[in-house]
């Protein structure tokens, strides 16, 4: 018999008990259906993560602080002259040790590190549109390189002299700008105080308006280097040269292509030389981890259900093989070898393990796409480009092709049963 | 003399050991000759149809020997004993054998379909074999829904399909009223005639076997007498 027309023998007889090929079919449908919608959530909810990243922060680049003299014990602490609120990434009131010029100096003598650039942290007082109302500002020193995520506008250039600013959404109408498209040119201005309190303000013009995110802060504006660097001088103007030169952190870049193996030795050596680097996958990779996790005990279940299910092929297939003991027997008779019977048997419990897995992830799609859809409009509104659940055709293909490999499995029991079958036997078989 | 389609040398069968032990065959010679027509005859538990699945390759013979056109046929085994069985024998059984849910063409085509036969031509053969026994108009019917009659001849046509050489018949009538039987044994009886297909017969119908070239009689695992008479 050619293999052709084993597969299509097989699939006939499966559809030859309809009512039992359609029981089992729905076994192994609601398990492939649950199995795609907890992959899909996996999958949306890492999509998503992945693509606010670059908000969070560049590719190439590591975030450095110092390591403390005395980050462990309990109780209070000696205190420490060079220690400086952490910049963002821990709890308020964490402290880190300053790096100063001699340690930018001594990291970027280090092997791979491209540049060093000190983070500055900023903190201006008030942002004003004309001689329209102040509102309070917080604002971020962008890292060169990172790609925010714009509602309108272009990216902050770190090369240009000219002071950019991206504006997080609800600074448009607050600013009594019309509308996010009207506000990207207009200069704005920005209020900041030196450290004897001497107010000054400096212009920048807006460039992009930013959406909420993951990596972005509600209601921050980002600054490009020219400004942030006109900021950090503004609000240091009186103050001595090594009290200024205090850096909570620094970014290091280090070449875009490097492989990870190249970044774990890049960080060896920062840590040897006293220094903590953290890539931004390092910062979010907890948070992947714990959706990862979730959405394997959730997987687990599916699996279980398609266990479950799979002892329903066996049974589907054994009450085949039993009822068509007489046609094996003159199939056998008329010369069809052991082997091809068993094919006949597991490509038919491959077929209903491929109907029910291609049905069930269809109906997870639409299923998962409309629910997905419905929520992002609704309660998940503040996350632009959330998508819940989403399918990357690999995976689907992937649980296809496990449930078909488990229906196999399943398949080869009543499939030799019937391939061991003697043919007299059979032909005797009333 | 020559040399037999299909010849049994002193043949036993025994099943199960030991105080259990049932010898359906106890040393059974037989030659047939292409073209012949053959009734085994016995009643039931006499070894006949043990004789014919012996014969027909289906199971091998506790000793002595089968011999398929003068080779012994313990030396087919696996693949070439089922091309084998496939392209030199046709069965005819009592129980049609037939799947209900499946056209008429799709049963009769099965042999040529484990034979590894493209579909275009197993279409054609199978109408044709189909046409031979004035079925072709029901070649798109369900099995389940021809008439006894006409589930033999469909049975015939799919023992006829692959060309055999040798047709196997196992009560062939003994599900059917005796008009129906008697058309068809004619056609059984017409093929063996016109196209020389070997035919055997195992039957208790004594009516039926006389129509046989040859007839030969078992009881009890052994044969008691063989009788050759031209068909009444």
């Amino acid at each position: 018999m050619r293999t052709i027309d084993v597969i299509g023998t097989a699939i006939d007889n499966s559809f030859r008990s309809k009512l039992r090929t359609t029981l089992t079919v729905i076994a192994i449908f609601i398990g492939a259906f649950t199995l795609t919608i907890t992959n899909g959530l996996g999958t949306g909810i890492n999509d998503y993560i992945n693509n606010t990243v670059a908000a969070i922060g560049a590719q190439d680049v590591l975030t450095v602080t110092k390591v403390g003299t005395d980050a462990t014990g309990s109780g209070p602490k000696k205190y420490n002259p060079d220690l400086v609120a952490a910049s963002g990434g821990g709890r308020p009131g964490t402290t880190v040790q300053a790096l100063n010029p001699s340690d930018i100096t001594a990291i970027s003598d280090l092997k791979g590190v491209k540049s060093v650039v000190p983070t500055l942290s900023i903190s201006p007082g008030y942002i004003q549109n004309g001689s329209g109302a102040k509102y309070t500002l917080t604002a971020i020193g962008a890292v060169p390189g990172i790609t925010l995520q714009l509602a309108t506008g272009s990216q902050l250039s770190s090369t240009s002299s000219e002071s950019q600013i991206v504006l997080a959404k609800s600074y448009v109408k607050a600013l009594g700008l019309s509308s996010n498209s009207a506000a990207i040119g207009a200069t704005v201005k920005i209020g900041i105080t030196d450290a004897a309190r001497n107010p000054s303000t400096i212009d920048a013009t807006v460039v992009g308006i930013s959406e909420a995110s993951l990596g972005a802060i509600a209601d921050a504006a980002t600054t490009n280097s020219a400004l942030t660097q006109k900021l950090f001088d503004a609000q240091t103007v009186g103050l001595p040269g090594t009290a200024k030169d205090r850096y909570s952190q620094a970014s290091v870049r280090f070449d875009g292509s490097a492989t990870a193996a190249e970044v774990t030795r890049l960080k060896d050596r920062l840590t040897k030389a006293g220094y903590n680097g953290q890539t931004v996958a390092d910062q979010i990779g907890t948070f992947k981890t714990v959706i990862d996790v979730i959405v394997l005990v959730l997987n687990a279940f599916a699996v279980i259900a398609l266990l479950a299910a799979s002892f329903g092929i066996v049974n589907t297939l054994l009450m085949s093989v039993q009822e068509r003991t007489r046609e094996i027997g003159l199939m056998k008779a008329m010369g069809m070898g052991g082997g091809k019977v068993f094919g006949l048997f597991s490509f038919e419990a491959v077929f209903i393990g491929f109907l029910g897995s291609a049905i069930g992830a269809a109906v997870a799609i639409l299923v998962g796409s409309g629910v997905s859809a419905a929520l992002s409009g609704s309660v998940f509104s503040g996350l632009p480009g959330l998508t819940l659940i989403a399918f990357s055709p690999g995976s689907i293909a992937t649980i296809i092709l496990v449930v078909m490999a488990i229906a196999f499995v399943a398949g080869t029991l009543p499939a030799a049963k019937a391939a061991r079958q003697d043919p007299i036997e059979s032909l005797r078989y009333e | 003399m020559p040399i037999p389609i299909l010849a049994a040398r002193d043949v036993t069968k025994s099943y199960g050991r030991g105080p259990g032990r049932f010898d359906a065959l106890k040393g059974v010679s037989l030659e047939i000759y292409e073209g012949e027509s053959v009734a085994i005859v016995g009643k039931s538990g006499s070894g006949k149809s043990t004789l014919m699945h012996l014969l027909a390759l289906l199971d091998r013979p506790s000793s002595g020997s089968i011999e398929l056109a003068g080779s012994d046929a313990v030396l087919l085994t696996g693949r070439i004993l089922n091309t084998t069985r496939n392209r030199t024998f046709g069965f005819v059984f009592q129980q049609f054998f037939l799947t209900g849910g499946a056209s008429v063409l799709e049963n009769v085509i099965l042999p040529l379909k484990i034979a590894g036969v493209g579909a275009r031509e197993r279409k054609r053969r199978g109408l044709e074999a189909l046409a031979a026994l004035e079925l072709e108009d029901k070649a798109t019917s369900k099995a389940s829904n021809l008439s006894g009659g006409q589930k033999q001849r469909a049975v015939i046509a799919r023992a006829l399909v692959n060309d055999p050489r040798i047709i196997f018949a196992d009560e062939p009538t003994g599900n059917l009223d005796s008009a129906t039987g008697a058309v068809v044994e004619d056609i059984l009886f017409a093929l063996n005639r016109d196209q020389g297909i070997t035919l055997i017969v195992v039957t208790h119908d004594e009516d039926l076997a006389a129509r046989c070239d040859r007839r030969v009689y078992i009881r009890d695992g052994l044969v008691v007498g063989t009788e050759s008479a031209v068909a009444a």
